[in-house]
């Protein structure tokens, strides 16, 4: 079937349709929302199994052929990301059904996440570098929303600051486009690769491959970059701080994956060791970060940071293993960050608090909820043979065979600042002597703790089915390493 | 004391009609001539907008009871459902079809798909500019 690759795209777009019409019926909005998602894992899963046969799926849209129309194409890599995305997004949708709130539900919440949904796949999956704008902004629309959606006074803070610093980065990604343009002449991502190629990539593009690394280092909070972070993913409810750790800033990193093997590979000596530079710092602020705060939102908040570079130190070594390895410790951060945030939210729940300090003691009362935390945490720090653990793996490798030696050590020692800052959380406020809370009942939380857990079972079975799904990451990063196959996919020669 | 603004009525009913029919002009041209589908919308929504100011919410609800984001719900299904009309065929999404007519009056006309799509962009614009419009209107 030629539309099988945007099936992902659609199925959320139709039914953030239907579901405005239906806004005031709650019930039905679910029903009609989880299902839909459903339907979009299927379809992605399906795609998935046709790339591994097949090879890269193009679909050319209005039939207009390669470089001149609107091209997706769904390679092993978008696949991947697009499953995660759909899989993460029915978790979260699940756990706000009784955590959101029926004033939210009843204002288009689901739409909203159903439109973030078809920005997140859109981006994943577009091979054109103007509708991966125009899918940045679906998603970053939907994303205000979600974050002010509710009207309490830090969201609109929040929401002023978020909002300010992305139009300024989507004005600056128009400016690069246009620049890219004019050098190039064409939108098409794979045969803009061409053209780069045929110009052996002079200055020019250094220079705008460099204002791309600041709008995608922008929108995924790299190192100077970052600061709008922290703040603004304070703000939401849980179920939206969820969707945006695992999804939003992984956009901006995909799309620095995309275009730095893709685009800008000719002339690595400056582009990529700026990019390694500004990884290793990342992971350095992120650490502070995460051992600095006594409150679970925020450092699991600058974990997020700690992830981004990490796997952008990966890309930087431009080494098939460690390319390899970021795409696994990729979906690896998505999932293990939605459940991270999701059971951190859980614990918010019943302690109703976020200081660390006024926790304690929840393994007695909610035992299960403390050791999913506990596996949760040990995945997130990379202890084999949980799901964190092969991709910081392939990275060390990769960088170790490229000599990088700075970053491997600074990865190493991060993985150690990791485990402290979620120990933490642990011991003090699981572990510990119980205290009286007054949150949510035991059997709302237990709903709550159950759909999270979806996630970490996930995680888990990732982890220890590393050598059942290898092939799929190897023909990911297979693409990477080789932008000819991808230029061929699209342009059919 | 009560302002009289009876001359401010009469010419926008004269005035908001004229500028109806130019924003549907402006809609049919868009494929031969500058236009389309936004332009149109912007300037439809602009007639409302023109009757906001002489009147009143309720009055203009009255004479046009509508609601706005059903609207631009429907246009978004019309402009995304022209578009997946194509999965029917098996071709790619948003392929567009167009054959000529003989129609009645009007003679050999060429009707393209398109202006399927472009009616969903107008309803989407003016559903969107009177969903803010009134929000604002209305809101202390």
């Amino acid at each position: 079937m030629t539309n099988l690759l945007i099936l992902p795209i659609l199925i959320p777009l139709f039914t953030a349709i239907i579901l405005m019409f239906i806004s005031k019926y709650v019930k039905v909005q679910r029903g009609v929302s989880s299902l839909s998602t459903l339907a979009t894992i299927a379809a992605s899963l399906v795609l998935i199994n046709t790339i591994s046969n097949d090879g890269i799926q193009t679909i050319n849209l209005g039939s207009w052929v390669a470089p001149f129309g609107i091209t997706l194409v769904s390679d092993m890599l978008s696949a991947l990301l697009v499953t995660t995305t759909s899989i993460i997004t029915l978790v979260v949708l699940l756990y706000s059904f009784k955590s959101i709130g029926a004033d939210r539900e009843r204002f288009y919440y689901y739409p909203v996440v159903q439109f973030l949904l078809v920005g997140v796949n859109g981006a994943f999956t577009t091979g054109d570098i103007f509708n991966l704008f125009v899918f940045f902004e679906v998603m970053l629309m939907s994303s205000y929303v979600l974050l002010v959606l509710g009207g309490t006074k830090a969201q609109l803070r929040e929401g002023i600051k978020y909002i300010l610093v992305n139009v300024i980065s989507s004005a600056l990604f128009v400016i690069a486009v246009a620049y890219l343009y004019s050098v190039v002449g064409t939108l098409n991502m794979a045969d803009i690769s061409r053209k780069i190629a045929d110009l052996n990539q002079p200055g020019i593009l250094t220079a705008i491959a460099i204002m791309f690394l600041l709008v995608f280092g922008l929108k995924g909070a790299i190192f100077p970059l970052y600061f709008w972070l922290p703040g603004s993913y304070y703000a939401p409810p849980t179920p939206v701080l969820a969707l945006f750790g695992a999804l939003l800033t992984k956009v901006g990193i995909y799309s620095i994956l995309r275009t730095y093997t893709l685009f800008f590979y000719h002339d690595t000596g400056y582009t990529h060791e700026i990019l390694s530079m500004l990884a290793i710092l990342t992971i350095v602020l992120g650490c502070i970060g995460a051992i600095a705060y006594w409150d679970v939102k925020k450092i699991i908040i600058y974990n997020i940071i700690i992830a981004v570079g990490v796997i952008l130190f990966g890309v930087s070594t431009m080494n098939p293993e460690a390319l390899e390895g970021a795409i696994y410790y990729l979906v690896h951060d998505m999932i293990i960050k939605a459940a991270l945030f999701l059971l951190v939210g859980v614990m918010i729940a019943i302690t109703g608090t976020a200081d660390l300090k006024k926790m304690g003691g929840l393994i007695k009362e909610y035992p299960w909820l403390g050791w999913t935390f506990l596996v949760a945490a040990f995945s997130l720090a990379g202890i084999p043979p949980l799901s964190g653990f092969i991709g910081k793996l392939l990275i060390l490798r990769g960088s170790f065979a490229a000599e990088a030696y700075v970053g491997a050590g600074v990865i190493l020692a991060s993985s150690l600042v990791v485990l402290y800052s979620v120990v933490k959380i642990f011991l003090n406020g699981i572990w510990g002597t119980p205290k009286e809370y007054n949150g949510i009942s035991k059997g709302h939380a237990r709903y709550l703790w159950m759909t999270s857990a979806i996630l970490v079972v996930l995680a888990v079975c990732y982890g220890f089915g590393a050598e059942a799904v290898r092939p799929l990451f190897s023909q990911a990063a297979e693409v990477l390493v080789n932008p000819n196959l991808y230029i061929d996919a699209v342009l059919k020669e | 004391m009560k302002t009289n603004d009876v001359i401010l009525q009469t010419v926008t009913t004269i005035v908001s009609f004229i500028i109806i029919l130019f924003s549907i002009q402006l809609f049919f041209a868009g494929h031969y001539t500058p236009g389309g589908g936004f332009i149109g919308g912007l300037m439809s929504s602009g007639a409302l907008v023109l009757l906001l100011l002489a009147f009143d919410i309720k009055t203009v609800n009255t004479i046009l009871p509508i609601d706005y984001r059903l609207l631009t719900a429907i246009g978004l299904l019309l402009a995304v459902g022209t578009g997946a009309g194509a999965l029917l065929f098996d071709v790619p999404f948003l392929t567009h079809a167009y054959d000529y007519f003989h129609l009645p009056l009007l003679g050999e006309t060429s009707l393209h798909t398109a202006v399927i799509f472009d009616t969903g962009v107008y309803f989407v614009v003016i559903g969107i500019t009177m969903t803010i419009i009134q929000t604002i209107g209305v809101s202390e």
